[in-house]
């Protein structure tokens, strides 16, 4: 865990009502407000201490336990207070817990120092961290949710030592009442036991001089042998409330004297207003304000409804530039010549160099070349973008879900010039973040609209078209290899080159044994702006390289699950995933005409899952009849949690593999909603089955590592039973293309 | 000035004719656990009933509903007698269904109109009734189990639990 848990930092306090609070930060301790203001300086001394979890308890005895991470399916509502009650030895059934308020206080701290301190700020806030502070803001404005992130790095760091310390620190204060040794006490289910005398009282009767004494500096954590909660399957709390609808989302605020609004921006990103005639529109019923945001327009009225309809006849037009004439065709093109002028200027940005992969090559008499592309993909979070926001008193108000409610905070105060005291964030359930949510945008156009109409809250929600034709992107690749075989059909060179590169850096590296690689990219820059997608480039680079993979097993006639094997020699770890995931499948079964299996694997955020999939391809298109899939996330918090995101990211992924598909023409995107931009539903949906190995290596992420194998698996599934080798996806493009005999 | 029985509630509301039921109940009415996700009915978040028949209420304008007996969301837990929670809805949390939550409202509407019509459905018929529904989370598969094992619960209610509510007992209220 590197050198910030030397010494963990225990901040105390008495909670109105005589409960305990504890928190928690690691490094050389500071006392709470007492942070340097030099915020340059924290970076460099790297010593400084936040306060950033904390556990209360209250009169009643039960425990609540304060979060700074955005629940978007993904269980951390749940898993992080486990984390936290296990180590207090807290009675599970009491406790609760509340989302962190955007402060700093509450920063997911944890999350910098676990990504930041050996590299770079994740690629999914850069937006978001803008000034010449960046490097400030890359420590002081994070509370993100994203790169799977939050029980490796805040749970594991943040939550199991504050409940620790909080159980040590009231079994001291007993034993300061009791008058007994402190190591004669027990802690089990909220209460404190001392066996001898027969003594035990709730942790609620020792809160208030507990919270009096000096916290250990270093709490002792337990072994997993000594779990009682993390690693079992607990009830999500936050599942009561979405089942009979009272959970609130970003689209559910509701506050007095709200207005509505519609919005629709410029369809060529980077296109800004030139004209707006809102004659009509003006004259609807209902309509308060037709407002210019620069980049689109927007109608407040007194109904969303009322706002939809007159912003259809708001005529608005747009400056052009040569982005108007891009198309995706058009785009593809500029992608392999840019590709091919950088190999012939040797301009090939280096991303991963070992041995000697193109003199290699031009000595290989079995050289294998392949051309891949993906397309842009859609977030497409159930529920589309939107944002309340209220300007009043010098202040304003902003309600929505965010992935990043922090550095939204710090966007907002700097884009309108606010002391960062005056933008208030409530953040609430995210009807799905994928990556989405981390972006400003959304909420900056909120606070245009609520400013054009000072001292109303105005609530903007964007039709489902504005959302996905407004969206950042998964990038479009191409990626070509080159391979050379030796006389046993084992690849000896590997050379790779593809389009743009974001994070995670090792999305494009190979676990496989080959001597002699030379991976590199080129950036080859459209207007389409890219955002981070369930996974990031690792998406995109396993169907990749996981398809090539299995070319060169073709190439070499062997069986695709046992060319890999025999190449993951060195990484018994992996070949173990993989292994699990072939004998659950029952890998090389026999199966019925035109059915076939086909295997892939990704390591992505520490956690590493293959997949085997039965396809069926009797009708001529793909039928995905079921997913087999094993995951080694080093320990899992929560299994069913846990599979649930295995299932989740599988859907995820097979719906880009299957339909996924955002297109260019004139610049603007084609696809609008759900009709064009086609979903996995039930009756297409496979069954998955999730096997967990806890291998006992540090914890993996679980939100996006399910994603990234099963274009690959489908697309090698494909290949098996048709000879047909899938090189672009999605697969919908190749439906009626395969011959069946 | 339109009229509709809303979970056995009669509301009237002052509202353009043309309005999609949707946003009445959302923003009329405040009974927010209806969501928006499409306008076209391809989504499924918006479901209600309509005198018991599971519609998109995105694309339903207001003016085509009067006088009829709508249910949203929060109106089916006292459709099951003796609990807080409707059958369906309690599969959902024995499941663990939800993971964003923002589809269940709309799932589980569509799923308690498919079990009051057949309430022992196979696959085929689970899928047919279902994939109006879209899960962008992908909870396919626990939809599904749900289905199931409140079907089974489904059956030990029959036949009067599942009836439809009568319409004694009709509260007013005014909106307008
Ligand atoms: S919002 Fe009505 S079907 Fe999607
Ligand atoms: S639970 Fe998120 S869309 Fe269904």
């Amino acid at each position: 865990m590197g050198k910030w848990t030397r010494r963990a930092f225990i901040a105390s306090g008495t909670l109105v009502g005589g409960g305990l609070l504890v928190g928690v930060g690691v490094g050389v301790a500071i006392r709470p407000g007492h942070r340097t203001p030099e915020l340059a300086k924290i970076v460099e001394s790297g010593d400084e201490v936040l306060v950033n979890a904390w556990v209360k308890i209250l009169p009643d005895n039960s425990i609540k336990v304060i979060v700074p991470h955005s629940e978007m399916g993904q269980g951390v509502h749940t898993a992080l207070p486990m984390m936290l009650a296990d180590e207090m030895d807290a009675d599970w059934s009491t406790v609760s817990m509340e989302q962190a308020p955007a402060h700093p206080e509450y920063a997911t701290f944890h999350l910098a120092r676990h990504v930041i301190l050996p590299g770079k700020v994740p690629g999914i806030v850069e937006d978001t961290l803008t000034g010449v502070f960046l490097k400030a803001s890359e420590i002081m404005s994070l509370q993100i949710t994203g790169g799977s992130f939050s029980v490796r790095s805040t749970g594991q760091l943040g939550m199991r030592t504050a409940g620790a310390a909080a159980r040590e620190m009231l079994i001291n204060a007993a034993a300061e009442e009791w008058q007994v040794p402190a190591s004669e006490i027990r802690a089990q289910n909220s209460y404190l036991h001392h066996d001898a005398s027969k003594r035990s009282a709730p942790f609620a009767n020792f809160a208030k001089l507990a919270a009096s004494l000096k916290g250990p500096e270093q709490p002792t954590l337990k072994t997993p042998d000594q779990f009682k909660i993390m690693g079992q399957s607990v009830e999500r709390l936050d599942i009561p409330p979405k089942v009979d609808g009272s959970a609130v989302f970003g689209t559910d605020i509701d506050l007095p004297g709200m207005k509505y609004a519609a919005v629709k921006a410029a369809p060529v990103f980077g296109s800004t207003v030139v004209s707006i005639d809102s004659a009509a529109a003006e004259k609807m019923k209902g309509v308060i304000k037709i407002v210019n945001l620069d980049t689109g327009v927007g109608v407040i009225a007194d109904s969303y409804w009322q706002a939809t309809k007159a912003l259809q006849s708001v005529l608005v037009t747009y400056t052009e530039s040569a982005a108007n004439k891009l198309s995706t065709a058009g785009m593809f093109e500029q992608f392999g010549q840019d590709m091919d002028a950088a190999v012939a200027n040797g301009k090939e940005q280096e991303d991963f160099v070992k041995g000697d992969a193109r003199g290699t090559l031009a000595q290989s008499d079995n050289v294998v070349e392949a051309e891949y592309r993906v397309p842009f993909l859609a977030h497409a979070t159930m529920e589309p973008m939107n944002c309340t926001a209220w300007v009043h008193d010098g202040q304003v108000e902003l309600w929505a879900g965010l992935q990043n409610p922090l550095g939204t905070r710090d966007f907002i105060a700097n884009k309108f010039g606010y002391e960062t005291d005056k933008v208030t964030i409530h953040n609430v359930y995210l009807g799905g973040g994928f990556g989405r949510r981390t972006l400003p945008d959304y909420p900056q156009q909120g606070v245009q609209l609520a400013n054009a109409l000072p001292g109303v809250p105005v609530k903007m929600i964007w039709s489902r078209e504005e959302d996905i034709q407004q969206d950042h992107y998964r990038q479009a690749v191409i990626s070509r290899f080159k391979a050379g075989l030796d006389e046993s059909g084992t690849p000896i060179s590997w050379e790779n080159q593809f389009i743009d590169k974001h994070d995670p850096v090792e999305a494009p590296y190979i676990p496989y044994a080959i001597d002699n690689q030379f991976i590199h990219y080129t950036s080859s820059p459209t207007h389409v702006p890219f955002g981070a997608w369930r996974s990031v480039d690792h998406s995109q680079h396993a169907f990749f390289t996981e398809s090539f993979i299995d070319e060169l097993a073709a190439v070499a006639g062997k069986d695709p699950y046992h060319y890999r094997r025999d190449l993951l020699a060195e990484e018994p770890r992996i070949r173990k995933v993989l292994d699990s995931a072939a004998k659950m499948a029952g890998w090389g079964k026999s199966m019925p005409a035109h059915w076939a299996q086909g295997i892939a694997l990704q390591s992505s955020f520490n956690t590493i899952v293959a997949q085997v999939v039965d396809i069926d391809m009797s009708s001529g298109k793909p039928r995905v009849d079921k997913v087999f899939c094993a995951a080694d996330a080093g320990f899992v918090i929560s299994p069913d949690g846990f599979i649930a995101q295995m299932e989740s990211g599988i859907v995820f992924g097979l719906t880009a593999a299957l339909y996924g598909d955002i297109t260019l023409k004139d610049g603007a995107i084609v696809e609008s909603n759900f009709h064009n931009y086609k979903m996995v539903r039930m009756n297409n949906s496979p069954d998955i089955e999730v096997k967990i190995i806890n291998s006992g290596e540090p914890m993996g992420g679980a939100g996006e590592p399910g994603t990234p194998p099963i274009a690959p698996a489908v697309t090698n599934a494909i290949f098996a039973a048709t000879g047909k080798r899938i090189r672009e996806l999605p697969t919908s493009k190749h439906d009626g293309s395969y011959s069946l005999s | 000035m339109v009229e509709l029985i809303v979970n056995n509630v009669l509301q009237k509301i002052d509202v353009e004719p043309d309005t999609p039921l949707l946003w009445v109940v959302r923003d009329d009415l405040k009974l927010m656990g209806t969501k928006f996700g499409c306008g076209i009915a391809q989504c499924g978040a918006c479901t209600v009933h309509v005198n018991g028949t599971p519609i998109r209420s995105c694309v339903t304008p207001v003016s085509s509903v009067v006088g009829k007996t709508i249910t949203t969301i929060e109106g089916i837990a006292d459709s099951t007698k003796g609990t807080e929670l409707h059958v369906v809805q309690q599969a959902w949390i024995d499941h663990q269904v939800a993971q964003c939550g923002y589809c269940q409202s709309g799932q589980i509407m569509s799923a308690v109109a498919l079990l009051e019509r057949n309430p022992t459905p196979n696959d085929s018929e689970i899928d047919a009734a279902m994939s109006g529904n879209v899960c962008r989370c992908g909870m396919y598969g626990r939809i599904k189990a749900a289905i199931k094992s409140a079907s089974n619960q489904v059956q030990m209610y029959q036949p009067e639990a599942m009836a439809a509510p009568s319409d004694s007992g009709i509260e007013e209220n005014n909106n307008g």
